[in-house]
């Protein structure tokens, strides 16, 4: 049988730490490289509603995102309680939808514009009137390719 | 060295936000008109009307939503004219004719809510996907839900893109969505 030498000596010898510093490293820049800055903060409530027949989002860069809520508090008093639109932090109005979808698309190389898709962010307590006031100028700018973006019925609560 | 990586990577590590965003795809009408009318036979339209208060009038009844996605799946996968060789429905002569030809009309209010409304459409497209899996498990032994999900992923290698391209388009012809999404009434 094959004996294998214990050393009889009783101190171990501890864990050497010298590449701590580099497995510390690897990961920040993991985490710097996948981190996305959040572009806007949002002014609005956005509670996503739930659907379980999703697809996801390719191409972040091929995205526009308009958001719909009722106001936060701070911005209650000002703009009301009714669900507003968000774009691009700012509140706005439904006739700002078009130059503003028409102004990102611009910023779009050509031969990708056909590909851009509306990000519909609407709050689950929003009423279908506005939703359908936005629909009707994104048909009017030829925006066509819309996804009302939900959370997936699996993780219900998770935020954006 | 390692206390001031260690603090960044703390900084990065609570900031971050992974953001995949998933949704319901849609492609809303264009506006100009057709250019000339299509007649479409009344019984290849299925009608879903939404009102205020989230209650669900299909093809003139009321329903309830857990009934929604097997009254649409009966409709697409009904055969009437006996075309379809490949639905397993009842033939009904007063449903839709052929999956192809079967077209969805999802119509609200605009007092509705708004997760009404997608919990409504979400139903309607798992309709779609259900029989879609049903045919591409026949076809291909897979749920084409998986398929579709993996064609649209870009780190899919090309050649297994191609192959699924086919795929995808076959399955999606067989039952081609048709759900149309007409104009808010107004009262």
């Amino acid at each position: 049988m094959l004996k294998i030498p214990v050393s009889h000596s009783s101190r171990v010898p501890a864990v050497s730490t010298a590449a701590l510093p580099d497995i510390v490293f690897m990961l920040l820049f993991f985490f710097m490289t996948v981190t996305t800055v959040k572009e806007q903060s949002l002014k609005i409530e956005n509670t996503l509603p739930v659907a379980t027949e999703i697809k996801k989002l390719e191409r972040r860069d091929l995205v526009i995102d308009i958001h719909v809520g009722a106001p936060l508090s701070p911005y209650a008093e000002t703009f009301g309680n009714e669900p507003q639109i968000q774009l691009n932090g700012k509140f706005a109005r439904v006739s700002d939808v078009g130059p503003y979808i028409l102004e990102k698309r611009a910023s779009v190389p050509e031969h990708l514009r056909a590909l851009i898709t509306i990000s519909l962010k609407v709050d689950q307590k929003a009423r279908m009137g506005l939703v359908q006031d936005i629909k009707e100028v994104l048909r009017e700018v030829h925006a066509l390719k819309v996804n009302y973006t939900t959370y997936s019925a699996e993780r219900p609560q998770s935020t954006p | 060295m390692a206390d001031i990586a260690f603090l960044l990577l703390i900084f990065f590590l609570v900031t971050t936000t992974i953001e995949t965003d998933a949704g319901l795809d849609r492609m809303l009408p264009p506006i100009e008109p057709p250019d000339q009318d299509v007649v479409i036979k009344q019984k290849n339209i299925f009608t879903v009307n939404i009102n205020k208060n989230g209650q669900l009038l299909v093809e003139e009844e009321l329903m309830d939503l857990k009934n929604l996605r097997q009254a649409a799946k009966d409709f697409l996968d009904n055969g009437g004219d006996g075309t379809c060789n490949y639905c397993k429905g009842r033939n009904d002569d007063s449903s839709s004719d052929n999956p192809t030809k079967a077209i969805i009309s999802l119509k609200n209010d605009r007092e509705t809510k708004y997760a009404t409304y997608i919990t409504v459409q979400n139903e309607l497209v798992g309709a779609y996907n259900d029989l879609r899996n049903r045919e591409a498990q026949r076809l291909y032994g897979r749920d084409f839900t998986e398929m579709e999900a993996e064609y649209l992923n870009p780190e899919t290698a090309t050649e297994i893109r191609d192959d699924l391209k086919d795929k995808v388009k076959r399955i999606q012809d067989l039952f081609p969505q048709k759900l149309s999404e007409a104009e808010t009434s107004t009262n």
